[in-house]
């Protein structure tokens, strides 16, 4: 490991989890920890427990702000663990000199996505910090939920099981850069920030019972599909022509040379399923008007175990890798 | 029903021309071609898209050193972190350049221990930091080859033309003929002949769009190579090599253009006119793996010396000559000479997070495309 944090350690990628398990792991592990989940159930199983904090630049993006991202962020946690979404921690760290009139702006928005998820804030915090200690606002929750849904693990998934994804990808990470400074690209183009518990509770509603749920947040679908093939020994197999992408995050990609599936999302998860629940649960994912494009976009095998490859329409075959490094622009 | 929208890509993505392409190729190749795509673009192209694996065996791609920091040595990286080190400076750079390790370590490990140092997209935006911090000293770190090379200059233009006096330059500008020149003319103990290696060209996109198809004239008249400039797209890989094979099996070698949408004979003469205006070839530039190769790199003209950060800080910037990793055999690869899968430490000691040599640095680099798309391709 390098001696300095770089950047590179904050990517949800593979840096991110040399750090992880370097530092954290190597001091505080735990059976809870060990099992890599986006929250550890407590209580018998009874409970989903996580925290997030979050930093963003601009505070306000297309499609959200810092303070409803807060909410998204830990409580979809919670809803991949097939847990609802109950009692959330918020901590803020406030850089002197921060408007008072944003900062109303954004509780209110937070106050607005609590509603949507369900959860209410029952502790908070605050630390005012001299200009230039935070980069304006960090903010920091935590939450807890009420499994509804039993048996979701990242362990879980077998030869034969589906994969579907509820939306089109890489909408946020796209949105982001795209509003960053220095960057400059003029984009319609709105990240898709959202609560997911209510999705995940239609699918409870339905009957349906999902082999494991992740959002595909920072490191993207990428990500989310390579940690799947380890914790569960298999292969993942996806068809490339049938991963949806929104025509702007294309074009942000083919500009600075990223990869769709290492995109970041905020309102985006992945599905591992028996492939008899497929169409059942396309169709409860497609009532959300968000997730018109839900689709399935590959099979679980024994090919190649704890890789992911990816099919091109004319049928040659490649390694889809973690992602590594910080997201950088191509030179030329 | 799905939105109908416009696709910017598929026509350059098409499934049934892909196949219908690689057909036709599969039916006429005859003979080995060895075929050099100059361009790390290319590179990652034909990768990424597997296009090795709807090929016949007849054609071998010989990935060549057009990745603007694969072929950056060790000197030119270590002026880069050296300079970040100064004090009251901001380091600007382009995207993957970040990441490079010199011999101190990258810009982004200067980054790490408290260094200013930036990356841009556009090189105009330097002018925006520059006047944000008058009591600094911003120093453009600029690389590339043709295609960038213009973008400085119009910085370069911006910042006379301001009368800025707080912005310098440190120029690493390449040009792409003359290496291939020096692919076909070069002989030395290492190596009996590059000559032979190399069969054919596919000519850079972008590079071409700027210089013209014209600066390749040389390769097929004097060295009897076919150059076909390409498009970066799959599907302009696999014209460009139907093209080619068309050639060899007429016994032909000319110089021919697959990407006529943007490239022109002449190319983009404003820019070149730009490029010429404020740059000035160097005698020798020193190539990561290739050695000092004749005119192959620029410096600022004798007039903007004044805005040249390696006369100003000539004292602090180190001289001397670096060996490359014993290890790593990035100029083989860069050569041609070898695949990135003949490396012992491909993938195990060399990784793109940890980098040893510079090919597996940028996503262009031959190694970070093998490492990142390679496993399942023959």
């Amino acid at each position: 490991m390098t001696k300095n944090i770089t950047l590179a350690h904050g990517n949800g990628g593979e840096e991110n989890n040399e750090l992880i398990e370097g530092v954290f792991y190597k001091h505080l592990k735990n059976d809870y920890l060990k099992k890599s989940e986006d929250a550890s159930l407590i209580e018998g199983g009874r409970l989903a427990f996580t925290t997030d904090s979050f930093t963003i630049s601009p505070l306000f993006f297309s499609g959200g702000d810092i303070g409803k991202l807060s909410i998204c962020g830990t409580c979809n946690d919670l809803a991949m663990m097939g847990a609802a979404p109950k009692y959330v921690t918020l901590a803020m760290m406030i850089e002197e000199g921060f408007e008072m009139k944003t900062l109303d702006k954004i509780v209110r928005s937070i106050k607005k996505e609590l509603e949507v998820c369900g959860a209410v804030v029952v502790a908070g915090d605050t630390k005012v910090v001299p200009r230039g200690s935070v980069d304006k606002l960090f903010i920091n929750t935590s939450g807890v939920g009420v499994v509804e849904l039993e048996g979701i693990s990242a362990s879980n998934l077998s030869v034969g099981d589906a994969i579907v994804v509820s939306r089109d990808i890489g909408a946020h990470g796209a949105a982001i850069y795209a509003n960053r400074e220095g960057i400059d690209i003029e984009s319609t183009l709105k990240s898709d920030c959202a609560s997911l518990w209510p999705m995940v509770k239609a699918l409870k509603d339905a009957g349906i019972k999902p082999k494991e749920m992740r959002d595909a947040t920072r490191g993207g679908l990428a990500a989310v599909l390579n940690e799947w093939a380890k914790a569960s020994d298999v292969c993942i197999e996806v068809e490339e022509a049938s991963i949806p992408i929104a025509q702007e995050v294309k074009g942000i990609c083919e500009l600075l040379g990223f990869e769709p599936t290492a995109l970041a999302n905020e309102g985006t998860f992945v599905l591992a399923l028996d492939p008899k629940d497929v169409e059942k649960t396309v169709e409860v994912l497609k009532t959300f008007e968000q997730n018109e494009q839900c689709t399935m976009i590959g099979t679980v095998t024994d090919e190649y175990k704890q890789k992911v490859t990816m099919t091109s329409e004319w049928d040659t075959k490649r390694f889809l890798d973690m992602p590594t490094g910080e997201l950088l622009p191509r030179i030329c | 029903m799905p939105k109908q929208e416009l696709d910017l890509f598929k026509v350059f993505r098409n499934p049934e021309h892909m196949k219908a392409l690689a057909k036709l190729i599969k039916k006429e190749s005859k003979t080995k071609i060895r075929v050099m795509e100059v361009c790390g673009g290319h590179t990652h192209t034909i990768m990424k898209y597997g296009i090795p694996q709807i090929l016949p065996d007849t054609i071998e791609f010989v990935h060549g050193p057009g990745c603007p920091v694969c072929i950056m040595p060790k000197e030119r990286i270590d002026h880069a972190y050296i300079l970040s080190q100064q004090p009251d400076v901001i380091m600007v750079t382009l995207g993957d350049m970040i990441k490079v390790p010199g011999s101190h370590g990258s810009l982004a490990q200067a980054r790490s221990k408290g260094a200013d140092v930036r990356f841009v997209y556009s090189p105009l935006d330097v002018l925006k930091i520059a006047k944000e911090n008058p009591e600094k000293k911003v120093i453009f770190f600029a690389i590339g080859f043709e295609t960038t090379t213009p973008m400085t200059a119009a910085l370069v233009d911006q910042v006379v033309k301001l009368g800025l006096k707080n912005v310098l330059f440190h120029i690493n500008h390449v040009t792409v003929p003359e290496v291939m020149k020096e692919l076909l003319d070069s002989r030395d103990e290492h190596v009996d002949s590059y000559n032979n290696r190399i069969d054919a060209f596919i000519g850079p996109s972008h590079v071409s769009v700027i210089t013209g198809s014209k600066v390749y004239e040389q390769f097929p008249e004097k060295y009897k190579r076919p150059v076909v400039v390409t498009g970066f797209e799959p599907i302009d890989v696999v014209e460009g090599i139907l093209m080619i094979v068309r050639q060899v099996n007429d016994g032909r070698a000319d110089l021919e253009n697959q990407y006529k949408r943007s490239v022109s004979y002449d190319g983009n003469t404003t820019a070149q006119a730009f490029i010429n205006k404020y740059f000035d070839q160097k005698d020798l530039f020193k190539w990561r793996g290739l050695g000092n190769i004749p005119k192959s790199g620029l410096k600022l003209r004798d007039e903007f010396a004044h805005l040249d950060a390696e006369k100003i800080y000539d004292d602090v910037l180190p001289k001397e000559e670096i060996e490359d990793h014993k290890l790593c055999i990035c100029g083989d690869i860069l050569r041609g000479m070898a695949k990135p899968t003949d490396c012992q430490v491909f993938g195990t000691a060399c990784k793109p997070n940890k980098p040893i040599g510079s090919c597996m640095v940028s996503s262009e680099g031959a190694c970070a495309a093998y490492y990142k798309y390679g496993g399942v391709l023959r």
